[in-house]
């Protein structure tokens, strides 16, 4: 076929065969980034095993999920339809990248499968594609370079803001469009110019574009810009490929396995070290992280793919409240001290102590383990369990708040953190109403349920009216539970998140003795962290319920009916716990239940189900000091008041605290009323 | 510096009613849970953060029965590097100076530059480390809030007096010193530090290895009995509600405390 | 037989401790026929006026000056006590920070038993002495025997016994510097670096509404404010607070905290422990709010409330606007 231009393979170039440099670029290119992504893969092989190769099917469906549906992306409206325009621009201009890497030697090369009509379909596609990509790049740089949304701006502290490094990647991406289209419409012009069949471009395409502007070019100024914009190509994309691995579009590479690989099991800790069971602990060196070593490969892969795009900082009530945690600048930080210690090119350097070189303690300590950046993280990062290492790490070297020394003693001597008395755990039950009594479940009594109260419910005297409506509750329905008593001890659900793992050890083995010898089948509790603890971190104890799912059952069995609410000024919004919403999916079952309440008249707030705002955090986290600006009951009371909410339902004994305190100390006292799901449930329940 | 730290087991006392028990002679111990005393506890960390800079090692040493072992134990899980137990029946009725004297004892078979006690226990007495300073001739500080170690043979010392302020001295060694909460911010010990040390070995002494007899360990000074003394009349308790009390307590106010 | 009992007064520029007044109170009940002598140690005018001062309360007062007396160095004045005192004596010192300093190696030097922070003497009978002493940070009472034969030091809880201001005594005052002789300690006083100021002056407000323990949370310590501001006062704490670092210590009272004589204390979530109760002077109306009833801090109240403080104290400043 008669070639309106000299393609690339044939062109002479300083006396040397454009072939060879088409050849030799993608060689070299090639070459480097292979060289590159082997000195970013050592660190990987150095650290810590982790198992992420079971559940092929649950994965693949993730991927399908989450990195080709670009499943989270829409939760930021307008940087999620930029990157997806952006992200499956990328997928289908795949294959013609490589087509023109192979033309560049083989001039007549089809990729496999894409001659004929899926060829000319693909080719219409890609010019869109190409078109589309550069909008959104231009799109993208006016709104990162001159609107600069809050959460991409860099705190002083962190370091140089990171526009730069954006705008220049778009300038590459850009670049990448204009070329390629410029190679097909200087083809597409001298084609035309030669009254040889011109290739099809879409109308209003870059590439269309450009041709009609080339359409009366001369021809040698045609050649020069088809061979030119080639190498502008072929140099662009593989510097560009060999950049990657050296900031946040790391990502474009790793993405895929970082979702692949992603945690399937929410509210769930990692063990201590994978492969090393429970009794095998105290032969462990150390605990937890210290050095970057001892984070496992899957979350030095997290801190690679980080995208920086400070979706999580945006989320996060630490960070909201001015903790000196921000989830970004943990990943970011890290990601820096890895390409600081681990540099493609020279020495890797001596390990160092995390802590206090990139990270300070207060940082660490300042997480409520709320879930709210996994939730948000494009790219499927991990938090929580590498705040639950760093602790362990902390605990491990002694460096712990007094704050937090306090309730971890009461805990190992008297298992609870406030260190009262065991004999006074049941203490609550005394002032239940006439008549109504909870056994003490042990050898000679054995019940079919049993409510697990744990230690906030039992001994803060505000909780106790949590833990007397639960028993007035089942008592109505016949129920036949009782409970521990001085037998259970504190669930251990924030001594471990907070580092302290043999001492949750210590916790759970006592506690799944008790609960065993209860003879119960089923458990209830009212406190969604010893719901996670029992459900997730405990194991070989009977199911467990939270008390809402129960009381939805009962409402569903006809043995709860209620009165309607009477006062209609009153709007009533619901709280999501934590632990109960984002670690439990349990969204829908508390509404239910309130949705029971004829008359009721319920407000979402803005930040509902998995974008609740944390309270502030439950079990050790309530003796903690922080350094912080507001609380975060303060906040969330802000946000109830916001829709026009003058009471507020929780699911929690931690939430009730912490937004009582936040009503208390907002000037909404009086204006304002929290209560406990089973606080409302006992005023309205009609009892016989 | 050889630093030695003495350090007594106490119960916890913190959030727990302390009881009399039913004929008076002693508290209610059934339920109490024990620990080491917490200005000692403050005591070891500095010993501890002193070796740190300028080396050599940190002994801690108890006078107790069986269960003071614990203590020294998870003082050596913080990171002292040896333990002392000296346990005697004799010992168990005995009063501060008998125990200063068998501190003394220990004392003189190592040799240690520096000696530290907590500022007081569950006694509120406050005076072994004073004794213990006397009985062995060498210079004493109570109430220790700041150490700071100027060469081999000087300290300067910062001690808590009234009002919050510090007195600055310079002892030299070596001496006794008795440590005031708060000189610093003690580690945490976790379980798994505790198991670790689980198997060491800790000497124990009882008083004929010490060179002690039972008449020099005798009591001078004897507690009795516990007590709870006669209330006075105390406060006059407002009663009501919540906005009966307030209005009352307002007149009360204006009436005897002179708001206007 | 009488006793030969010593009292050594605590003295700064001149003036005298309170509890200078009060140990001649404790000498009498431990025997009302001795003659209790007053030790004074110190140097220059002040030790002087000091000297004069304690005369008015004490039958016969030892002065014992020295260069290295210019500051109250216990190292100093333990050696000095050894050369003066006689076999056998009783020696009552207050139980403050120089007290705790002195006394327990002083008993040691004098072959003497040690009585340390006595809150009450119980009785005298032969050589047995029975004295009241508190365990357990004030949660028991214990009484205490002790052989008096090779003698007594004793160290007497501020406050616990009244004070003599009769200021009836024309005593005697009898320089014993000599026979004290000079010291050449091992501790050596440099400086008292004072603690800060802060920004509020407890120690001047007629009205202080002071926050304990029972406060609960940093951030309800604003309830206490508000009320301090209806009432034109000041809010103050007691040390938790200042250790879970919520106050500044300028606003502790108490023994290692300030010490304050307003006309209104107004305790809330406060236990009365006798460190904290030992810095209100003055005997001002003293309200406290406290959900524990047996709290000791109903004993020195002159009113209790015992309701929750989150719930009553917004309650209250309602009420204390209103009457505004």
């Amino acid at each position: 076929m008669e070639m309106a231009l000299t393609p690339v393979a044939k062109i002479s170039l300083l006396g040397i065969s454009g072939a060879v440099f088409a050849v030799l670029i993608p060689l070299i290119g090639i070459g480097a980034f292979a060289y590159i992504m082997a000195r970013r893969l050592i660190p990987l092989a150095k650290a810590q095993p982790d198992p992420r190769f079971d559940r092929v099917g649950e994965r693949l469906k993730g991927l399908v999920k989450y990195w080709l549906g670009q499943y989270k992306h829409p939760r930021y409206l307008v940087a999620g339809i930029i990157h997806i325009v952006i992200f499956a621009g990328f997928l289908i201009l795949s294959v013609r990248s490589i087509s023109l890497v192979i033309i560049g030697f083989k001039p007549d090369f089809v990729f496999p499968g894409l001659g004929g009509f899926l060829g000319s379909i693909y080719d219409f596609l890609k010019d869109y594609a190409a078109t589309f990509v550069f909008i959104a790049c231009i799109v993208a740089a006016i709104r990162r370079g001159i609107f600069t949304p809050e959460r991409y701006k860099v705190p002083e502290k962190y370091g140089k803001d990171h526009t730069f490094e954006a705008l220049f990647v778009l300038g590459l991406i850009s670049s990448l469009m204009i070329f390629e289209s410029l190679y097909s419409a200087s083809l597409v012009a001298a084609q035309y110019q030669a009254g040889l069949h011109p290739e099809y471009l879409p109308p209003l395409t870059i590439a269309w574009f450009f041709a009609k502007i080339l359409k009366g070019a001369p021809r040698g100024l045609l050649q020069f810009l088809n061979t030119a914009s080639y190498f502008a190509h072929d140099l662009t994309f593989f510097f560009f490929l060999c950049f990657l691995p050296f900031g946040k579009h790391f990502h474009v590479i790793t993405s895929i396995f970082n979702v692949y690989f992603r945690k399937l099991d929410r509210g769930k800790v990692k063990p201590v070290r994978w492969g090393i069971t429970e009794e095998e602990l105290d032969e462990l060196e150390s605990f937890g992280v210290k050095y970057l070593e001892d984070f496992t490969w899957k979350h030095l892969l997290d801190f690679y793919t980080c995208v920086d795009c400070g979706r999580c900082a945006d989320n996060c009530p630490a960070n909201t409240v001015g903790r000196p945690l921000i989830p970004r600048f943990l990943t970011i930080k890290a990601r820096d001290h890895i390409f600081k210690r681990f540099p493609v090119v020279g020495e890797i350097s001596p390990r160092e102590p995390l802590i206090g070189t990139i990270y300070e303690e207060d940082e660490i300590w300042s997480c409520t383990t709320c879930g709210a950046c996994e939730e948000e993280c494009p790219v499927l990062n991990e938090y929580i369990d590498k705040i639950v290492d760093l602790r362990r790490g902390m605990v491990d070297e002694g460096m712990v708040p007094q704050s937090l020394q306090k309730p971890l003693n009461a805990l190992t001597k008297r298992g609870n953190p406030y260190g009262k008395m065991e004999k006074k755990r049941a203490d609550w039950t005394k002032s239940l109403p006439e008549g109504i009594k909870v056994p003490v479940v042990g050898k000679k009594k054995q019940v079919e349920t049993l409510f697990f109260v744990d230690s906030a419910t039992s001994y803060d005297e505000r909780l106790n009216e949590i833990a007397r409506a639960v028993v007035q509750i089942m008592t109505v329905c016949e129920e036949d539970f009782g409970i521990l008593g001085k037998a259970e001890k504190d669930s251990g659900h924030e001594v471990r998140r907070f580092g302290e793992e043999m001492l949750f050890q210590t916790l759970k083995e006592h506690n799944i003795d008790a609960i065993l010898s209860s003879g119960a089948s089923r458990i209830v509790t009212a406190d969604p962290h010893a719901y996670n603890a029992l459900k997730k971190d405990y194991e070989g104890i009977p199911p467990v319920e939270h008390i809402s799912e129960y009381i939805l059952r009962k409402i569903k069995e006809g043995r709860l009916r209620f009165k309607p609410i009477d006062d209609p000024t009153l709007v009533f919004t619901y709280h999501d716990p934590c632990y109960l919403g984002r670690h439990n999916l349990l969204y829908d079952v508390p509404r239910q239940v309130l949705d029971s309440i004829p008359g009721l008249k319920r407000v979402e707030m803005e930040r509902c189900r998995d974008r609740s705002f944390c309270c502030g955090g439950g079990g050790l986290m309530l003796f903690y000091e922080p350094v912080e600006e507001q609380r975060m009951g303060q906040v969330r009371v802000r946000m109830a008041d916001e829709v026009g909410a003058n009471r507020i339902v929780v699911a929690c004994p931690f939430c009730l605290v912490n937004l009582e305190d936040g009503v208390k100390t907002t000037g909404f006292e009086g204006k304002i009323q929290v209560m406990d799901l089973t606080e409302l449930i006992l005023k309205q329940l009609i009892i016989e | 510096m050889e630093i030695l730290v003495c350090v007594k087991r106490v119960p916890d006392t913190a959030e727990n009613e302390i009881e009399i028990n039913s004929d008076g002679t002693d508290i209610e111990r059934d339920d109490l849970v024990y620990s080491v005393n917490e200005w000692d506890n403050y005591a070891v960390e500095e010993a501890i953060q002193i070796r740190d800079k300028v080396g050599g090692s940190v002994t801690v040493v108890t006078v107790g029965d069986e269960e003071s072992d614990e203590v020294l134990r998870r003082e050596m899980a913080m990171g002292a590097d040896k333990g002392i137990h000296v346990n005697d029946e004799a010992l168990e009725s005995t009063d501060g100076l008998g125990i200063a004297k068998a501190l003394k004892a220990v004392v003189e078979k190592g040799s240690y530059d520096l000696i530290l006690t907590g500022a007081q226990a569950d006694d509120g007495c406050a005076q072994v480390g004073g004794m213990l300073a006397a009985l062995l001739d060498l210079p004493y500080a109570s109430l220790v809030n700041y150490i700071e170690v100027v060469d081999d043979k000087t300290l300067k010392i910062g001690r808590e007096i009234e009002g919050g302020s510090q007195e600055i001295s310079e002892i030299s060694m070596p001496c006794v010193l008795s440590i005031q909460t708060g000189i610093n911010e003690p580690r945490y010990v976790g379980i798994r530090g505790i198991r670790k040390v689980a198997g060491v070995d800790i000497p124990e002494m009882d008083l004929s290895e010490l060179g002690l007899s039972e008449e020099e360990v005798a009591p001078r000074v004897k507690r009795l009995d516990y007590f709870v003394p006669e209330m006075g009349e105390g406060a006059e308790i407002l009663e009501g509600d919540m906005e009966e009390i307030a209005e009352k307590l307002v007149e009360l106010l204006k009436a005897k405390g002179g708001i206007k | 037989m009488s006793r030969e009992i010593f009292a050594y007064i605590e003295h700064a520029d001149g003036v005298l401790d309170d509890s200078a007044l009060e140990l001649i109170n404790a000498a009498r009940k431990i025997d009302d026929s001795a003659k209790v002598v007053a030790l004074v140690f110190g140097s220059g005018d002040a030790l002087n006026k000091a000297s004069e001062e304690a005369a008015k309360t004490y039958p016969e007062v030892w002065k014992v000056e020295s260069a290295s007396l210019t500051y109250p160095n216990a190292e100093v004045v333990r050696p000095m006590l050894v050369n003066l005192l006689p076999k056998g004596c009783v020696c009552l010192i207050p139980h403050d920070t120089f007290g705790i300093d002195l006394g327990p190696g002083l008993s040691v030097k004098l072959g003497a038993s040690y009585l340390p922070d006595i809150v009450d003497i119980d009785k005298v009978e032969g050589d047995k002495m029975v004295v009241v002493r508190q365990e357990f940070a004030g949660q028991v009472h214990t009484h205490v025997e002790c052989d008096m034969r090779e003698g007594v030091v004793v160290t007497v809880r501020p406050g616990s016994f009244e004070a003599d201001e009769s200021k009836s005594e024309s005593g005697t005052v009898v320089d014993k510097s000599a026979e004290a002789g000079e010291v050449d300690a091992k501790r050596k006083f440099i400086e008292v670096k004072e603690a800060e100021a802060g920004d509020v002056d407890i120690t001047a407000a007629d009205i202080l509404v002071s926050v304990g323990r029972g406060i609960g949370e940093e951030e309800n310590i604003e309830i206490a404010e508000e009320l301090a501001e209806a009432l034109g006062g000041v809010v103050s704490c007691s040390r938790p607070i200042v250790d879970a670092k919520w106050m500044d210590r300028s606003r502790q009272v108490g023994t290692s905290g300030k010490t304050v004589k307003p006309k209104v204390y107004i305790a809330l979530g406060i236990s009365g422990a006798f460190q904290h109760v030992a810095g209100i002077k003055g005997n001002p109306f003293i309200v406290a709010v406290n959900t524990n009833p047996k709290a000791p801090i109903f004993q020195v109240a002159d009113v209790g409330v015992v309701e929750d403080l989150l719930e009553f104290v917004p309650v209250l400043t309602e009420k204390v606007k209103e009457m505004k």
